[in-house]
């Protein structure tokens, strides 16, 4: 049975989603019953979705993806990405 | 060649995340736009290296830290591979569930005690090896092993910079809800040797 050190120093593996079997199992069985554990892990949890959500929303600038399709050769015909930027579609 | 085109389809779709991450590593857009347009070039240009049914995305993303590191880099005026200093484990934890007996009613409103640019300062004031897995990691969501493939350091290593970076960060993060009277300055119950601030 994991103790509160053992868990806590899974709970980054934990959260990558990096833990499998015997290990997984015995972290679980620990936050089951360890509710200042759990809060631990649920504030680090929470953390990473800000983190992710808060870093990832930037907005890319319509003239790349034009500059990107610039790099491929006269054989490349624009995907649904690129023509997503158009107005017309119908 | 049809297959080169199918490619380049392909991999159009994966351009909002590789600007992303261009971002969090050059810090400004026009350099992020350059790297990402970089990025596909080369990736065009080396098309035949890349084995149809692998992963795509971890593919363009390694060519994207490639370039990054071997060209954008080299004109940043940060330091690129410098050491933290060690914090306790749970540092920001320990200091941030005071704030949720205080004046959070929910854990659930941690998204609104920062602003984007402070997440975002964050995890960019970060040196470059450390920053590179925690953007691979926490923001682009890939695997220990897809992160040590993309980098080419060994997943021990992986997991060591992830867990000293995520905790420089969280430092600045709890930092900045000081420098907002979110948190109290005095913080003598926890640290009684901190009176001087950190960053004097």
């Amino acid at each position: 049975m994991a103790d509160c050190n053992d868990t806590l120093r899974e709970l980054e593996a934990f959260l990558d989603h990096e833990l499998s079997g015997p290990a997984l199992q015995a972290i679980r069985a620990h936050l089951d019953g360890c509710l200042d554990c759990l809060q631990a892990f649920d504030f680090h949890a929470e953390l990473k979705m800000v983190i992710a959500q808060k870093c990832r929303n930037d907005e890319m600038p319509p003239s790349l993806l034009a500059k990107i399709e610039s790099c491929f050769g006269d054989d490349y015909l624009p995907g649904p990405a690129s023509r997503s930027a158009d107005a017309t579609t119908d | 060649m049809a297959d080169r085109a199918t490619f380049a389809s392909d991999a159009m779709q994966y351009a909002p995340q590789l600007y992303s991450a261009a971002m969090r590593m050059t810090r400004n857009g026009a350099d992020a736009e350059d790297l990402v347009q970089e990025t596909y070039l080369r990736a065009y240009r080396s098309f035949a290296t890349f084995e149809e049914g692998t992963n795509l995305r971890a593919w363009l993303f390694r060519i994207l830290t490639n370039t990054f590191i071997n060209t954008y880099r080299a004109k940043q005026r940060r330091p690129q591979e410098t050491d933290l200093g060690d914090l306790e484990d749970l540092y920001m934890y320990k200091r941030i569930s005071n704030l949720n007996q205080a004046s959070r009613s929910a854990e659930d409103q941690l998204f609104d005690v920062f602003t984007d640019d402070e997440v975002k300062a964050a995890l960019e004031d970060l040196p470059d090896n450390f920053r590179l897995p925690v953007i691979l990691a926490d923001v682009q969501d890939f695997s220990y092993k897809e992160i040590a493939e993309i980098l080419d350091i060994p997943i021990g290593t992986v997991m060591s910079r992830l867990h000293r970076g995520r905790k420089a960060m969280q430092k600045r993060l709890v930092d900045f809800a000081r420098e907002r009277g979110i948190i109290p300055a005095d913080e003598s119950e926890l640290e009684p040797t901190s009176e001087v601030p950190i960053h004097g």
